[in-house]
């Protein structure tokens, strides 16, 4: 028995001649939030798509709870607890808040072949849910449309671990967001690691992923460049890490001002 | 353990902050889809009993009469409903209406099918057309305005040339005599509730033809079907999974199809809807009138889709409701018939269907803007 709940080891992935993905190693613990970090064009997409299900890798392994496994569709990834929340969310706005909640999962009752949507607990269990992130959903039937953005990924966050998520797969969860919305998103991320969840928090936004993560992976150009402990690596060096080795000089300046400014707000 | 403390202590100035504006009870009134139908409706019947309110518009006969024209709309009109907040449009029931027809008048007269299974075969005909509408839209990614005009012309014209093939004629009459005794035929074909109109007739309270028996004598087909149909796509989009899979669909395809809806197969059923809702009206408009006409249900298509719209729908899917679209019908049957019993020109019905429909986009484009309007 690993100490990790998931391990990605040595995943590649090809397309034609292109190298999206070459020897990417990702392992985390329950309770662990590991932060992809990476600008446009790393491979990002491809990476997630490929921990989701989409993809298959064409090297590698995954190994989850000591279980080497293939995933031949999403299906397979969300049946064994790998939840993806994409940037797009997946939410209808001009649905409710329980509607959109259970969407393709609804819950059923009575008789076979007159099953009906079960409304009441649904909308319970969706007001249930909201409220334990501390938003307050006075009408579940409200559309998701009067939401904010916040609000917005959290409940796809909630969602997702609700029908049985164990890793969370979270593309850009903050990057639409303003600093308030985003906090209280990254907060919700924090407890539900604290609860045992592990999460994969998919970011190019240092600012946002350095407070919260236990762990950093690296990726440039298609390549890992190595997993690090949040007491081994500073928030400038991520930065510049990011950015990549040969526009690093010329880039330190341009970020230390980017930083002051940042800081000063 | 310090992080959970945070949580908690940070929940109530969250809950100020994130908390959403009270919302008052005329603005859920307002969220409602078929709102704009039923106020419509209302002052609809408010216009007529002014205006007509002395004529016998509203006996009886004259009732059931507008009730009559509104429900075979209405029929076509609530499947027309439940495609749009798929995210669809069925440009074909016009002419499958037509279609529908002489599918049940060519084997029942000319085959010597018996004619309940000339029924059956129309409604066979429709799920195939249904299924490949929707098989079409949904392998192509095409929009589905293209697909169904394109089908609005294969049908009539098949239903011309077919008919006049094998007829010689545009028009197959005599399925009256076909009636009287078919298993399946009365379903389309038999007034309802005769016992209360001969009942409200022998105490009076309801006109009566010289001879003694009252003029309106039972509640057409089409009303009870239309009622039917109206109770029956409220259950399935309030009520049931499915339901939920219809707003999805049309709400965001993508999105849907990420959280497993099998939104393919959602809009081919709803396709085959509209085709086999069509092939209803078909049915009760043949049989009524016992002879089939290659023209019927010309242009049903586009009223279909404004009582859709009057009835809340958007054009762009994910939004709407059932008894919207019943109301729509309702409106526009008021109206076509109504205008009979005042002095103005039955010219200007169309023009009031027009103004109608632009109202109804405007107002729902704006309840639109104020059920996705963020904070």
């Amino acid at each position: 028995m690993s100490d990790y709940l998931v391990q990605f080891n040595n995943i590649s992935k090809f397309f034609g001649k292109v190298i999206a993905l070459k020897d990417v190693t990702m392992r985390l613990k329950k309770g662990e939030i590991m932060c992809l970090l990476g600008d446009n064009g790393a491979g990002k997409s491809t990476l997630i798509k490929t921990l989701a299900g989409v993809h298959k890798p064409d090297e590698g392994e995954i190994i989850f709870e000591d279980n080497n496994i293939v995933f031949d569709s999403p299906k397979d990834a969300l049946d064994i607890g790998i939840g993806t929340v994409y940037q797009d969310l997946a939410l209808v706005p001009l649905m409710s808040v329980t509607r959109n909640f259970f969407m393709g999962r609804e819950p059923q009752k009575g008789i076979p072949f007159l099953k009906t949507f079960d409304v009441e607990k649904a909308n319970k269990i969706a007001a249930d849910r909201m409220g334990q992130i501390g938003i307050d959903v006075r009408d579940p039937s409200q559309a998701v449309g009067t939401m904010s953005g916040g609000e917005r990924q959290c409940l796809a966050i909630s969602r997702a671990i609700y029908f049985g998520a164990k890793v969370l797969v979270l593309d850009e969860p903050t990057s639409a967001l303003g600093v308030h919305q985003a906090s209280m998103v990254l907060k919700y991320i924090v407890k539900a690691a604290s609860e045992g969840l592990a999460v994969i928090l998919i970011t190019h936004n240092v600012h946002h992923a350095y407070p919260v993560g236990n762990s950093f992976t690296v990726l440039n150009r298609g390549k890992s460049m190595g997993t690090f402990q949040k007491k081994d690596i500073s928030r400038e060096k991520l930065l510049s890490m990011m950015a990549g080795g040969e526009e690093l000089d010329k880039l330190e300046v341009e970020l230390q001002e980017m930083d002051r400014i940042h800081n000063k707000n | 353990m310090s992080l959970k403390s945070k949580s908690i202590s940070s929940k109530s100035s969250l809950n100020e902050d994130e908390r959403l504006k009270k919302i008052s009870p005329l603005r859920v009134l307002l969220n409602r889809p078929e709102l704009g139908a039923l106020g419509g409706s209302i002052l609809v019947f408010i216009f007529f009993g002014i205006v007509a309110g002395d004529t016998g518009m509203f006996s009886a006969y004259g009732m059931l009469n507008f009730l009559d024209v509104s429900a075979n709309l209405g029929i076509i009109a609530i499947a027309a409903a439940m495609l749009m907040i798929g995210g669809e449009f069925d440009l074909s029931i016009g002419s499958m209406i037509g279609f529908a027809g002489i599918c049940i008048a060519i084997p029942a007269i000319y085959w010597g099918w018996p004619l309940w299974m000339s029924i059956v075969f129309a409604f066979a005909m429709a799920v195939l057309v249904g299924y490949f509408n929707g098989i079409m839209v949904v392998k192509t990614g095409l929009p589905s305005f293209i697909v169904t005009l394109a089908m609005l012309f294969i049908l009539r014209g098949l239903t011309l040339a077919i008919t006049r093939l094998i007829t010689g004629r545009t028009q197959v009459p005599g399925l009256r005599v076909l009636i009287e005794d078919d298993p399946l035929a009365w379903l389309f074909a038999t007034d309802t509730f005769k016992w209360l109109f001969t009942w409200l007739g022998s105490l009076k309270l309801i006109e009566l033809r010289t001879d003694g028996t009252p003029l309106a004598t039972g509640i057409p087909p089409s009303v009870i079907w239309f009622i039917a149909l109206t109770l029956f796509a409220t259950w399935i989009l309030m009520k049931t999974r499915y339901g939920n899979w219809i707003f999805a669909s049309g709400g965001d395809k993508v999105g849907a199809t990420n959280v497993g809806v099998p939104v393919g197969r959602v809009k081919i059923s709803l396709f085959i809807g509209t085709a086999v809702a069509s092939t209803i009206f078909a049915c009760i408009q043949v049989l009524d009138a016992g002879s089939a006409d290659t023209m019927r249900g010309t242009l049903k298509e586009l009223e279909a889709i404004a009582a859709a719209v009057v009835g809340g729908c958007l054009l762009t899917g994910g939004y709407g409701s059932a008894i919207g679209a019943a109301f729509g019908a309702i409106i526009f049957g008021t109206v076509s018939m109504g205008i009979f019993y005042t002095d103005v020109d039955t010219d200007w019905f169309k023009v009031f269907l027009g103004a109608m429909m632009l109202i109804a986009v405007v107002f729902n484009n704006y309840i639109r803007k104020k059920v996705t309007e963020s904070k």
